[in-house]
């Protein structure tokens, strides 16, 4: 499978050239750019790693492309995302966020389903890879 | 009442009071050199005085009618502040290119209205006026929500900015779908659709306006499916779904049982009819915001009194009572799709339900600024026959914060649910990320479109379905102003 999160998850994975002009952008927005990365993409887990704080006053998308570079030697085999933050008044949150690394293999999540009242399911998702192994060697080959 | 006369208000308080019958322009109904406050609610009327009604008296008419005032003198006015309690038309205008029309502005005191209470705000407002007889027509244009009264609204009980960061989805609009047909299908089948929607790549489907409880499908049934369609189709994208389960019900006991039930089987977000009246929907709107749900609004029944723009209410307004009210969703028109809407009305929807601070903007009907006092900003929903091949338009016209809904646009797709939402999906991520890498999308747009359908075949077949399907009729409902040279 593959996971959808962010908001390019439908396209090609983006080459280094489209994660510039996607960060040339942010930046043009005056929004911060940060990095996270994890092994445990539970939609509900919201808090990945992140790679350094975000990059404030950092104005060069060619900086950004060398945080990711360094992200992606040190984390292989998890997934990567570039947050865009907006501390305008009234926002004061990401505004923009893409997946631009991930696993060579991605199991997904298991559905279980536990019969309650009458014929109410509780539902729970589960990562395959989170399942199997501990963290930092859950996707790795 | 002759148009000539311009009657002043009568300061002597022996004439003043004596019993009979005064104009309302003497009674005190309209001041010329009123200057509004700070703290008073503002609200422009567009009026159509009957034959040989002076407007002005007709201004004051209706300041006095939506206030204090009623046929005839009464001396127990004088038991009261009346002066303050009196609204006042303070200013008139004739409606550029529309004879007979004028636009009249109408101040009234802030203590004229209860704390947080839509109610009260609109039996004042489009009470009595609306159906008084030496107007032809009456329209609320828009208003004017003093910061002080704002405040004691509670707004939104989740936002633009906490639904996206509990969705975690950024950075694009989102997509949804309304299921179809909307009456008829049995809760399994229903399901199916939902599932195979937010499978393809929706993030949200939705329950129509008028699917309730009948007697092909119980609302349990519906809500039980439609949560196992949402499930699925989250743990196979790994990404975050959901449907707005509709709880609109005869009586706000039944509302909160359907709202109990979705909540207890995890969904996110629950929807309501305007129909359902000012203080259900504050109602549940507090409901939402004890149990950190998202309420959907769907606003069946406005086009009775939005869209003829001589008489009822603008939608800018009814925006603007919502957003007060608490809602989180908002149909709010499409301007390129089959329903009424033109494209500069409709942004004014937009920023009234969007921006911290609505400025004044004529041509897109908004005539005061609008300071919102941090109140939480309204998602805005785009929803009534678009297509995939309007992603330009649509994405131009309305930016990030909307939710793009494609009903028929998803569920018709030549190959089947999965196919359309993954076309809607790409085709909406192909466009924005070519706005962001700086392309003119407006002009662009179809060869982006025609350049992701190469490599998207569901795509591909829905630019073949309905790639030339537009909906050119004139709207009704535009801002009658021209935009001309400042004169400042």
């Amino acid at each position: 499978m593959r996971i959808t999160q962010g908001c390019f998850s439908f396209l090609p994975d983006l080459t280094d050239t489209q994660i510039a002009a996607q960060i040339n952008y942010c930046l043009d927005q005056n929004w911060a750019v940060a990095l996270e990365f994890t092994d445990d993409p539970h939609p509900r887990n919201t808090y990945w790693n992140m790679w350094g704080l975000p990059m404030f006053d950092l104005r060069d998308p060619a900086g950004v492309m060398g945080e990711l570079k360094a992200c992606r030697e040190a984390n292989p085999e998890t997934y990567i995302r570039i947050n865009a933050f907006d501390s305008t008044k009234g926002w004061e949150t990401v505004r923009m966020s893409f997946i631009v690394q991930r696993p060579t293999a991605e199991p997904g999540f298991r559905l279980t389903r536990q019969e309650t009242k009458g014929r109410s399911l509780r539902y729970t998702m589960e990562s395959y890879a989170v399942g199997r192994n501990p963290e930092g060697a859950r996707y790795a080959s | 009442m002759g148009a000539a006369e311009n009657p002043q208000q009568i300061l002597d308080p022996k004439k003043r009071y004596q019993a009979g019958v005064l104009k309302y322009a003497q009674m005190g109904y309209w001041n010329a050199d009123y200057e509004p406050k700070d703290t008073d609610v503002l609200a422009v009327f567009r009026i159509t005085p009957q034959e040989g009604v002076d407007p002005i008296e007709a201004a004051a008419a209706v300041a006095g009618e939506s206030s204090t005032a009623t046929w005839t003198v009464v001396w127990t006015d004088r038991l009261t502040a009346c002066d303050k309690y009196r609204a006042k038309a303070y200013r008139i205008e004739p409606v550029p290119g529309q004879e007979g029309q004028y636009f009249c502005w109408v101040a009234y005191d802030l203590d004229l209205f209860e704390e947080g209470s839509i109610a009260n705000l609109t039996a004042s407002i489009i009470g009595n006026v609306f159906s008084f007889k030496p107007l032809k027509a009456a329209r609320l244009e828009d208003m004017r929500l003093p910061v002080a009264y704002v405040k004691t609204f509670r707004g939104p009980p989740t936002g633009i900015v906490v639904e996206r960061e509990r969705l975690e989805k950024y950075g694009r609009p989102l997509l949804g779908a309304t299921m179809k047909p909307k009456l008829g299908l049995s809760g399994k089948n229903y399901g199916r659709v939902v599932y195979e929607a937010l499978r393809g790549g929706l993030d949200f489907t939705k329950d129509d306006e008028n699917i309730n409880s009948q007697p092909f499908m119980h609302w349990r049934d519906r809500f039980l499916y439609c949560m196992e369609g949402v499930n699925q189709a989250a743990a196979q994208t790994g990404e975050s779904k959901g449907h707005y389960l509709n709880i609109t019900a005869g009586t706000m006991e039944e509302m909160y049982k359907r709202a109990e039930f979705a909540r207890d089987l995890g969904s996110c977000i629950v929807m309501v009819d305007l129909i359902i009246g000012w203080t259900a929907i504050q109602s549940i709107s507090n409901w939402c915001r004890e149990n950190d749900m998202i309420l959907h609004m769907h606003r069946a029944g406005h086009g009775t009194y939005t869209r003829q723009k001589n008489h009822g209410v603008s939608f800018r307004v009814i925006a603007k009572w919502l957003r007060l009210a608490g809602v989180d969703h908002l149909h709010a028109g499409t301007a390129v799709g089959k329903l009424e809407g033109d494209p500069m009305t409709v942004q004014g929807f937009y920023n009234v339900c969007r921006e911290m601070v609505t400025r004044q903007d004529l041509p897109r009907g908004l005539f005061f600024d609008q300071d919102w006092a941090s109140i939480k900003r309204v998602m805005p929903v785009a929803s009534g026959g678009i297509h995939a091949g309007q992603m330009h338009q649509l994405l131009d016209l309305f930016g990030d914060e909307v939710v793009l809904q494609f009903g028929g646009g998803t569920i018709g797709h030549p190959m089947g649910i999965q196919a359309g939402a993954t076309a809607n999906r790409v085709a909406l991520e192909s466009m924005v990320l070519a706005r962001n890498e700086g392309r003119d999308i407006l002009n662009e747009g179809p060869q982006i479109l025609a350049d992701a359908a190469k490599w998207c075949q569901p795509l591909r077949a829905a630019l073949d379905t309905w790639g030339d399907i537009t909906f050119n009729y004139t709207s009704t409902d535009t801002s009658d102003f021209v935009p001309t040279a400042s004169v400042a």
